[in-house]
């Protein structure tokens, strides 16, 4: 039996609630479930004074209603499975270490700020900072998987270290900026400047793209890792055609300014399969 | 001022004036100590516990531009230690650099009630005040940047030594500063004007000026006896962290020739050079160090201890910040201070498997062990360049619990243990001897006399540990912490928050003085003369320290 919270009086301003995880909620009965504390603004309230809370927890967790101010919903989580139907605030799945959250809306900006495993699939658009590190930080998200079918704002990936961002649509500019390591997959268009001062990761990108004079060309090529991840990508619920899994990419060096061990790939033609 | 207090049947530390552990009661009214106060007075039960002054921080980084700077370039050093709300506190954010309210409280929570901020450039004199002022709980007070300053130097290099002097007292005063700081005598200098240009010895000349650091360093050391400064010129000497230093930091250290000095975070300056696979390492000369320290009384330090952990570089020494920079991993800040200093930030790791840093920290350690007049060797660890002051408890612990220290050892990096004579160190510190290198020591280097000590008449600043094997455990939370008389900290708990006040000096000066270096600002300051001096609204609680002029420059040299 999956627990439904249902947001009743939607908060007048941003709602922090780290409590919406499947952890926090287990074996609580729905009267102490709305007892535990959430950060009304700067105000401390309880989870109750928002939220209808139907039955107990074991393990999955469905969260309904305009869930647009409420912020960290399946924050640190390690296990279980979260639901959003609806949109989602800013970090969701901030710091998770595994486990699954599905949004069916839209997300707010940090999707999966900090996290290091499970996977966060967002059927909307997403904001900003996807994966990303916090301002100030030396690192983004250091492993798992991240899902957008729509389009995401600017700096995806941001200073990642590990890990599969995928965006269905497009991306807005500096993906992969100061990027460690890790992957960026854009279906979609790509912004300016992808990949600035990256170190080691893949960006890639299935149109054209004008990058940075301090990445340089390396050759044409068909990467085999690239069938792998887009076949997994394809099983969930991207739109990936054959002809990208089988295609021929162009490999990009940099950036420059770092180690120059990262690399942009553009999608060139669909005549890979032959040279694979 | 809070109700009179007697503080009953604890054991009593205060090597000020001879008692070391005696079992005795404390009074302290309206702020201060006191022989009895009226039956009726508030009794507080410290039996089982240690009673000590309030601790003294003589060399730290609290308040001012560099500190905010460190603090603007750290937002993730924040993110992860809140320092939340009380009922009589405020909030703040922690980390290496911690906000103005949280370090006054953070302090106060160790049970230290003064520190001395210790590098802050004139023109950054009016920020380093307000958030001075805007630290909570403690007493504090500033030491102002003036070794690498272009008008000081123009006179000494034309010989007006008169001029000098009073130039010297004029910018202690009008700043409301403590006591004159050098930072790397001529190198910042030298570094803002040639690419990677730094003082190499006590004898390279400093870029324009016909001057070298041996002749500054002689001539401030001079002066400020001669001033009578109730702490003397306080010394962070050329080469600092570099690989056979300690020859410029006992060169330095001879130039005072029987005159007070104080070197500040000496660790930083005590390497030696020993043979490496590819280049030469730092190696421990700790040794000569404390032998010049025991056989010259005229000489004082703080140890600068490097603790294991983050810690954030933050210095005047702008040449040694530019070479540290790439070591940080990622950010770092030089800062232009205009004609007067200069100013690096550079966020930093420790980490004990590194042989440099684990050098470091047994050097920090073999200072403290060696020494064999604790009154003049004192505890610091250049907060937060060598760690943060809230490391201090665990330093502690490393001083007073031998077998423990030896755990640490076996896991730092051995070869460079192998540089240093550490394994062969026995010593534990006593309570007494924790007590004068915390606050007693501290308290007479800076000619605080109502400070330090518990005898009648001093500030009414107490702290109150409960007994603990744990000697970390015991110094990390006292269980009471009175300020000005009054209880700020009860049962580890805040029960009143405190405004402390700021010590400044004023030494006199010959106002002709002002004659020379008002046109000097006209034609090279961004700021106008008469904007310069910093006036009383920026220190609303102060309290004004006597110096104690000599009748001559040339009679100074007798004094020490």
């Amino acid at each position: 039996m999956s627990l439904t919270l249902t947001l009743q009086t939607p908060p007048t301003v941003p709602l922090e609630a780290e409590v919406l995880s499947p952890a926090r909620l287990a074996g609580l009965s729905a009267r102490d479930a709305a007892k535990l504390s959430v950060i009304h603004g700067n105000q401390r309230a309880d989870l109750g004074e928002f939220f209808q809370i139907g039955d107990t927890a074991d393990g999955e967790l469905h969260l309904t209603g305009d869930l647009t101010r409420v912020k960290l919903i399946g924050a640190g989580m390690a296990e279980g499975r979260v639901v959003v139907h609806g949109p989602a605030g800013m970090h969701v799945g901030a710091g998770m270490t595994g486990g699954e959250i599905v949004v069916e809306g839209d997300a707010g900006d940090w999707v999966g700020l900090e996290m290091s495993g499970g996977r966060i699939v967002v059927k909307g658009n997403a904001g900003h900072m996807v994966g990303g590190a916090p301002r100030g930080g030396s690192a983004g998200m250091r492993g798992g998987e991240i899902i957008v079918l729509g389009n995401v704002g600017n700096e995806t990936g941001n200073g990642m270290r590990r890990g599969l961002i995928a965006i269905g649509g497009d991306a807005g500019d500096f993906a992969g900026v100061n990027a460690i390591a890790g992957t960026v997959v854009v279906l979609g268009q790509i912004g300016w400047r992808a990949g600035a001062g990256m170190k080691r990761a893949s960006i890639v990108s299935m149109h054209p793209a004008e990058l940075l004079p301090t990445f340089t060309y390396d050759c044409t090529y068909a990467p085999l890792f690239l069938r792998l991840y887009l076949r997994h990508l394809r099983g969930l619920g991207l739109a990936v055609a054959d002809a990208q899994v089988n295609g021929l990419y162009q490999r990009w060096s940099g950036d420059g300014v770092e180690l120059n061990r990262g690399e942009v790939l553009l999608f060139q033609s669909a005549d890979g399969a032959r040279e694979g | 001022m809070g109700s009179p207090l007697r503080i009953v049947n604890g054991r009593v530390y205060d090597p000020a004036n001879g008692v070391n552990g005696a079992v005795r009661d404390v009074c302290v009214r309206d702020g201060k100590i006191v022989d009895d106060v009226p039956p009726d007075a508030t009794r507080i039960d410290a039996t089982g516990m240690v009673v000590m002054p309030g601790g003294v921080d003589i060399h730290c980084h609290i308040a001012g531009s560099k500190v905010n700077l460190a603090r603007k370039v750290q937002p993730e050093d924040h993110r992860h230690d809140v320092h939340r709300r009380t009922r009589f506190t405020r909030s703040g954010t922690g980390g290496t650099v911690p906000s103005t309210f949280t370090t006054g409280y953070r302090y106060a929570g160790l049970g230290y009630t003064t520190a001395m901020e210790a590098a802050v450039t004139p023109l950054g004199a009016r920020h380093a005040l307000e958030e001075l002022h805007d630290t909570p709980v403690i007493d504090k007070g500033y030491y102002v940047l003036v070794g690498n300053n272009v008008l000081l130097y123009r006179l000494l290099q034309e010989g007006r030594r008169e001029e000098f002097r009073n130039a010297l007292a004029w910018w202690i005063k009008v700043t409301k500063a403590y006591a004159p700081k050098l930072v790397n005598p001529g190198g910042d200098e030298l570094w803002k004007g040639q690419r990677n240009g730094n003082i190499k010895t006590l004898d390279d000349k400093i870029g324009p000026f016909d001057l070298t650091p041996r002749k500054v360093i002689a001539a401030f050391i001079e002066e400020a006896n001669a001033l009578g400064l109730p702490h003397p010129v306080h010394i962070h000497c050329n080469n600092l962290g570099q690989t056979g230093n300690v020859e410029t930091t006992l060169e330095t250290m001879r130039l005072a020739e029987g005159r007070r000095a104080h070197i500040a975070h000496v660790q930083f300056h005590s390497y030696g050079a020993a043979a490496g696979k590819t280049h030469t390492n730092p190696s421990s000369r700790a040794r000569d160090i404390v032998e010049f320290l025991n056989t010259h009384p005229n000489i004082s330090a703080d140890v600068g201890a490097v603790m294991f952990g983050r810690s954030t570089i933050m210095t005047g020494d702008a040449p040694l910040a530019y070479m540290l920079r790439h070591f940080g991993g990622n950010k770092w800040v030089n800062a232009d201070t205009e004609n007067e200093s200069g100013c690096g930030i550079v966020p930093f790791s420790y980490q004990d498997h590194v042989y440099t840093n684990a050098l470091q920290w047994a050097i920090g350690l073999e200072l403290f062990l060696l020494s064999q007049d604790p009154w003049r060797m004192v505890l610091s660890t250049d907060h937060p360049n060598g760690g943060s002051f809230a490391s201090y408890p665990l330093l502690i612990r490393l001083l007073m619990d031998r077998e423990f220290r030896k755990e640490r050892m076996a896991q730092v990096n051995q070869r460079a243990l192998d540089q240093t004579t550490l394994r062969d160190l026995d010593r534990e510190y006593s309570l007494s001897e924790i007590a004068i290198v915390t606050r007693a020591g501290p308290a007479r280097l800076l000619g605080l006399t109502d400070k330090g000590h518990l005898g009648v008449g001093a500030d009414g600043d107490v702290t109150i540990y409960e007994e603990d094997d744990d000697k970390e455990k015991m110094f990390s939370a006292p269980r009471y912490v009175i300020k000005d008389g009054e209880l700020i900290i009860a049962d580890h708990e805040f029960r009143a928050d405190h405004e402390g006040r700021l010590v400044h000096i004023a030494p006199d000066y010959d106002p002709a003085i002002e004659q020379v270096i008002e046109p000097f600002f006209e034609d090279f300051y961004t700021i106008r003369f008469a904007n310069y001096a910093v006036d009383d609204r920026y220190a609303p609680r102060r309290q004004l320290i006597p110096t104690t002029p000599q009748a001559s420059a040339a009679a100074a040299g007798s004094r020490s």
